[in-house]
């Protein structure tokens, strides 16, 4: 009996570990549907269908991606040198890394935003902020290649950018970390008497694209996180998230997040124009840089600009409003008919949506609850449209497709969720792989989405490819979201850390896209638009090599007369006029990255030799069947030798002639 | 044998004096104004692929100039010693002008003078300037394939690289195309029009 008894006792005993460790929840669940494979399939030789260009994060740079196949075309240097072409190395593209500190090799890139008419993508121009060391940068979409970079004065970081208004008009930097303006010396503790925000608006030409700061807008002193212009019904204004209107400045982490609500700011930049075409507002003398690249001249320029225009919004209340916005708000999303405005608290348990419309009427009837440094502030429920109720946890970012749906972002529980804007009803959810930061409809933050798919760029990437070691490779998906329920496809790693994205049709790029750059039209000043313009040249301690690159050799490769204490100045042509014919030029020994010259274009390698011998140069990129023989040498003589300046191609001497 | 001399003698004789038919007579003074057009449009075109060009590389061959990616062309080919192609290397293109004028004058002249024998002769000059220029393009064209330069950096035992006369040769790894453009697609319709107006009016003789 007692044996029965314990046997009894043991099954049980089996049975419920065996059920407790079913009961056990499982880990994140993947639904692949059947057909993903073939919707993100591009065949050989054939082209996606949109551009997707991904900013880089902590690398600095632009990523070109192919949607829906996730492929990676481009690495575009923006901020950050690359000795992969040369970008920072070469003496034509140092000037564009120069800021009011000098020379600065790296940024941090996070958002950007692609040129618009209309509110629709126009396929001109990308644009980038510099978070560290403020700046924006802009991009041509002809020849990826980044055009002009302008330093931000009075801004501790440039988050809030590059986002812009419905025809380029403006592009906005909004600085992240308020300071006391002017380089002041100030206790940190007097944060509420002496740091301020700052707002740049920055004009950009409508032909040229060039870029000028218009003026800057002073604000009370808290942190600027994103931001967007209204477009549409709300064109003429700008929102802003706020956070730390607690004014903390340690522990930011507590310390700011005390309060139940923060702020969304609306500002009436046409009222701002307003009072800047009256000559409203103060000159204030600020030092920063702006670096223009001129495809003329293959060549950047830095100029240091010296004052800025500055309205202090406290002084001219009309311009700014405060609107209630829960917790932290991180974004603040326009959809594409301009009349609701998304703010993601990202510490809150809903959204609120904001109505254009309601803020108007709150601002006509004065309907507030107060002022924040004599700004006014809208009452919450008046400016109010709704909000999305449990939308999932930790809202970050928003964008629309061209149904009238949103997707938001949620860091903390890793997911997509889908809502309707106008009923705030939430449609569906997906999990992301993982914590996703931004997201990107194509077309989402414009008046006419694209729609078709959502990207996911994502934080934590884990497990999702092989590892690595700890340095992993970061993570992002793609969701086909023309249907009801949104479909995962494909995961593609990504290179530095993506922010912010778009997407855009390739039929609004390809077209356009630069092939070569036609030499007759090089201005370059050390250009030798021919083998017979070659020549080196002494002045002084400096050598300049007027050198050419064709298929399979460079002029001059033989270069004597080079002494010890020089320095010398390889001005590459590449005298090709062919698609996809690059060369590309290094020195043995040279304290400096390779160039690569383009079809029709000119670089300046820069070498200061450090020891007496002769010292090998080639081209770096294989151009062709005799790409090893594209080679030749430079002769260092001791300094005070009298070695003549002597250069020549397929000259071939008597041995031991000198 | 005898014969021959005679029938000759009676076309000349007979016909040759006769007036043209008036739609003849249109149709020539229109061909000659048709090729007017070989002033303003490519006469002749020479076409390649590689694996690395699969969009293609043209030259285009005008009555007094090239065009198309002849500098591309000269480039990849003076890897096998062939010579750099220049619109100076032709002295073609300093009397085609003249030439082709000459043919338009003859054709317009056809017209004005509406005898039979100057159709005869207008055709003629028309075969006479294809046979011409084709000659002369296969000339060119073989001391150009042949013609090496002796340090060229690719040499393969008993490879010449004449371009095709007409239509597609293979080239190591290029695929060439010879034919003629909408110039000289014009010239032979102009030549194949003149052939069957001289049939038509051969025939209307008889009848």
């Amino acid at each position: 009996m007692k044996t029965i008894i314990k046997s009894v006792v043991l099954l049980l005993a089996v049975a419920t570990a065996f059920t407790l460790n079913s009961c056990k929840p499982k880990g994140p669940q993947e639904a692949i549907v059947g057909n993903a494979a073939s919707k993100v399939y591009v065949n050989p030789g054939k082209y996606d269908e949109f551009y997707n260009i991904v900013s880089g994060g902590f690398n600095g740079q632009m990523a070109i991606y192919g949607i829906p196949s996730g492929r990676l075309f481009k690495i575009l240097p923006v901020f950050s040198v690359f000795p992969e072409n040369g970008y920072g190395y070469s003496e034509e593209t140092k000037p564009m890394l120069n800021t009011s500190h000098g020379f600065v090799p790296w940024d941090d890139l996070h958002h950007i935003a692609l040129s618009t008419t209309k509110g629709e993508h126009d396929g001109r121009w990308a644009f980038g902020n510099g978070n560290n060391t403020p700046r924006v940068a802009r991009v041509s979409l002809k020849t990826f290649k980044t055009e002009e970079i302008l330093e931000i004065p009075n801004s501790g970081g440039n988050h809030s950018s590059p986002f812009i208004t419905e025809n380029t008009e403006y592009l906005v930097a909004g600085t992240r970390f308020s300071i006391p303006m002017g380089n002041k010396d100030v206790p940190i503790s007097s944060f509420k008497e002496n740091f301020k925000g700052s707002i740049s608006f920055i004009k950009v030409d409508s032909s040229s694209g060039r870029m000028n700061i218009a003026f800057q807008l002073r604000t009370p002193g808290f942190n600027f996180d994103l931001s967007r212009a209204g477009k549409g019904v709300s064109h003429g204004w700008f929102f802003f998230s706020c956070y730390n209107t607690e004014q903390a400045y340690t522990l930011l982490e507590v310390n700011a997040s005390q309060k139940d609500k923060d702020f969304i700011m609306a500002v009436n930049w046409k009222k701002a124009e307003e009072y800047i075409a009256q000559g409203k507002g103060k000159i204030e003398k600020a030092k920063y840089a702006h670096n223009v690249y001129s495809e003329d001249t293959h060549s950047a320029t830095s100029t240091m600009e010296q004052e800025v225009r500055v309205l202090d919004v406290t002084e001219f209340p009309d311009i700014v409003y405060f609107i209630p916005c829960p917790k932290s708000p991180h974004g603040c999303d326009v959809d594409p008919s301009g009349e609701y405005i998304v703010g993601s608290g990202k510490l809150a348990a809903m959204m609120p949506v904001f109505s254009f419309g309601k803020i108007q009427t709150a601002i006509t009837n004065k309907d507030y609850e107060g002022d924040f440094a004599g700004i006014p502030v809208i009452k919450y429920e008046s400016a109010l449209h709704g909000e999305v109720k449990k939308p999932g946890l930790g809202p970050l970012h928003t964008e629309f497709d061209e149904k009238g749906n949103a997707y938001t972002s949620m860091f903390v529980s890793s997911e997509i969720v889908k809502w309707n804007v106008k009923t705030l009803e939430i449609l569906d959810r997906v999990p992301t792989y993982y914590s996703i930061g931004h997201l990107s409809v194509p077309g989402g933050p414009t008046s006419k989405p694209h729609g078709k798919y959502v990207i996911a760029y994502n934080k934590i990437t884990k497990d999702r490819f092989l590892p690595t070691g700890p340095e992993l490779t970061q993570s992002a998906q793609l969701y086909d979201i023309s249907g009801d329920k949104m479909q995962l496809l494909l995961d593609f790693p990504t290179t530095g850390e993506p922010h912010y994205a778009e997407a855009i049709p390739a039929s609004l790029i390809t077209p356009n896209s630069v092939k070569i750059f036609k030499i007759e039209e090089n201005h370059h000043a050390y250009v030798a638009k021919g083998e017979k313009e070659t020549k080196v040249e002494r002045k002084g301690k400096e050598v300049h090599v007027y050198m050419t690159a064709i298929r399979s050799h460079l002029t001059p490769d033989n270069i004597e007369g080079i002494k010890l204490g020089d320095v010398v100045y390889f001005h590459l042509t590449n005298l090709e006029q062919d698609w996809d014919v690059p060369h590309g030029f290094a020195v043995k020994g040279a304290a400096n990255a390779e160039i690569l010259i383009m079809p029709g274009e000119t670089q300046t390698l820069k070498w200061i030799p450090d020891e007496v011998g002769v010292v090998p140069f080639y081209c770096t990129d294989f151009c062709s069947a005799l790409h090893q023989e594209m080679s030749g040498y430079a002769r260092v003589s001791p300094a005070g030798s009298n070695v003549p300046l002597k250069f020549s191609t397929g000259v071939v001497e008597e041995a031991g002639s000198k | 044998m005898s014969k021959a001399p005679r029938l000759w003698g009676a076309f000349f004789n007979e016909i040759q004096m006769k007036s043209l038919k008036p739609i003849t007579r249109i149709a020539v003074g229109l061909s000659a104004l048709a090729l007017i057009s070989a002033y303003f449009v490519p006469l002749w075109q020479i076409l390649m692929w590689a694996p690395q060009y699969p969009e293609g590389l043209e030259m285009k061959i005008w009555i007094n100039t090239l065009s198309g990616d002849v500098k591309t062309i000269s480039a990849l080919n003076h890897y096998i010693g062939m010579k750099t192609i220049e619109v100076s290397m032709f002295p073609e293109f300093g009397y085609m002008i003249y030439l082709v004028g000459a043919i338009i004058g003859i054709g317009l002249l056809a017209s004005i003078i509406n005898k039979r024998f100057m159709l005869i002769a207008y055709l003629t000059a028309i075969v006479m300037a294809g046979i011409g220029a084709l000659v002369d393009f296969y000339l060119w064209g073989y001391d150009y394939g042949h013609n090496l330069n002796p340090e060229a950096p690719i040499k393969i035992e008993g490879m010449s690289y004449q371009p095709p006369l007409i239509g597609t040769k293979i080239l190591l790894n290029f695929t060439a195309f010879s034919g003629p453009d909408i110039g000289g697609w014009i010239f032979m319709g102009v030549g194949v029009l003149l052939g069957g107006l001289v049939f038509y009016e051969w025939r209307s003789k008889k009848t």
